[in-house]
């Protein structure tokens, strides 16, 4: 019996299987309110971003392959943001694990990050998404009110544009 | 009394589980001692005495001792339980993001465990390159951790902060929950406080 509840853990989210329903805090900064095209404050859940495809970054301030990650990551951002046909239909979360908000906000600073991080300082939400390790990504694809995970994977994204061509593909953009 | 043997085993489970955001850059090396005592000392220093002398190896190679700061710079003591650990490995990455706030507050840091060196620099190089010292407290075991009232009964340091000023007067201590990484808010606000005295 023992053993059979110790090993009822929850697994990360698979590619071809829909995101769980987490509850993110809203940033009160309202740049990030108008990238994710929510408004107000409070909490929101990925379905309400304003998007066909949402990336999100599971990372800690205090991850040294997070830090090392950052710049790459600022690029994708620049990647999808400069580009017409991409701009308006991916977007960049980031979640920061065991991170306060003063937490997140030095990361953001630090690296001059431009998509909103959001912390999750006691675990909540790293608990529901299979308490990964860092960083890691999982891109969600939007449509109806409904998520498909396309993409679910721990470590660095690699190369930017052929990981661009991957989720396009995969999430059917155009 | 099944359903409450059923139910303990169940929560038991749950807290034995620590819940940490593990760098990759750790790989599979990292050792978990699962939830631990949050604390299991008896601190042998206060607030607004004098920090003891001590002189301990510091990684880089050399000795550090806390004199070599007395009246240029505020010193900032993170000790750490163990190499190779879950919280341990996610807390000094974090310090070294934020050398500028230790600048602005004139202060450095000193990260100790009870690791001989050879130990502490094949687990620190995995952080990248670090900003601040770290020191070896290994022999005499714990001797330093044991002066300040730090050293666990299994040998290990306790996960503490000490805030000591330019006069070698601790200004500030954390011996936190083991288990748990201090909030690094905590930190910045006490760093801040040593500005208006």
């Amino acid at each position: 019996m023992m053993t059979a509840i110790c090993f009822a853990e929850i697994n990360p989210p698979q590619a071809g299987g829909v995101f769980p329903e987490i509850e993110l805090l809203k940033s009160s900064n309202p740049v990030d309110l108008t990238y994710l095209g929510l408004s107000g404050s409070g909490i929101f859940k990925i379905q309400q971003v304003k998007a066909d495809v949402v990336i999100i970054e599971i990372f800690s301030m205090y991850c040294p392959y997070c830090q090392g990650e950052a710049p790459n990551i600022n690029n994708l951002y620049s990647l999808i943001e400069n580009n017409p046909a991409l701009k308006n239909k991916i977007k960049i979360i980031g979640i920061g694990i065991n991170n306060s908000l003063f937490e997140t906000d030095i990361f953001k600073n630090k690296y001059k990050i431009a998509f909103p991080l959001v912390p999750d300082e006691d675990f909540k939400l790293h608990k529901i998404i299979g308490e990964v390790r860092t960083p890691y990504f999982i891109v969600v694809k939007l449509k109806g009110g409904k998520t498909e995970v396309i993409y679910s994977k721990l470590g660095a994204l690699g190369d930017n544009k052929a990981f661009l061509e991957k989720i396009i593909k995969s999430a059917g953009l155009k | 009394m099944k359903i409450k043997s059923i139910l303990a085993i169940f929560i038991s489970c749950i807290f034995a589980q620590s819940a940490y955001a593990l760098s990759e850059a750790y790989k599979n090396n990292i050792y978990n001692p699962g939830q631990l005592k949050p604390v299991d000392s008896v601190l042998k220093v206060k607030v607004g005495q004098e920090a003891p002398y001590f002189i301990l190896k510091a990684v880089r190679g050399g000795m550090i001792s806390l004199k070599d700061y007395y009246g240029k710079k505020n010193v900032v003591i993170s000790f750490v339980p163990a190499a190779w650990t879950p919280v341990c490995s996610d807390q000094w990455p974090g310090y070294n993001i934020v050398k500028d706030i230790f600048d602005s507050n004139d202060a450095v840091l000193l990260g100790i465990t009870v690791d001989n060196i050879p130990t502490l620099y094949s687990w620190t190089n995995q952080m990248g390159k670090l900003w601040f010292d770290v020191l070896s407290d290994f022999w005499p075991h714990g001797a330093v951790a044991e002066k300040l009232g730090v050293l666990r009964s299994d040998g290990v340091s306790e996960r503490a902060l000490f805030i000591i000023d330019k006069k070698s007067i601790i200004r500030y201590i954390d011996v936190h929950n083991i288990n748990q990484r201090p909030p690094l808010e905590i930190l910045v606000r006490e760093l801040e406080k040593l500005k208006i005295r």
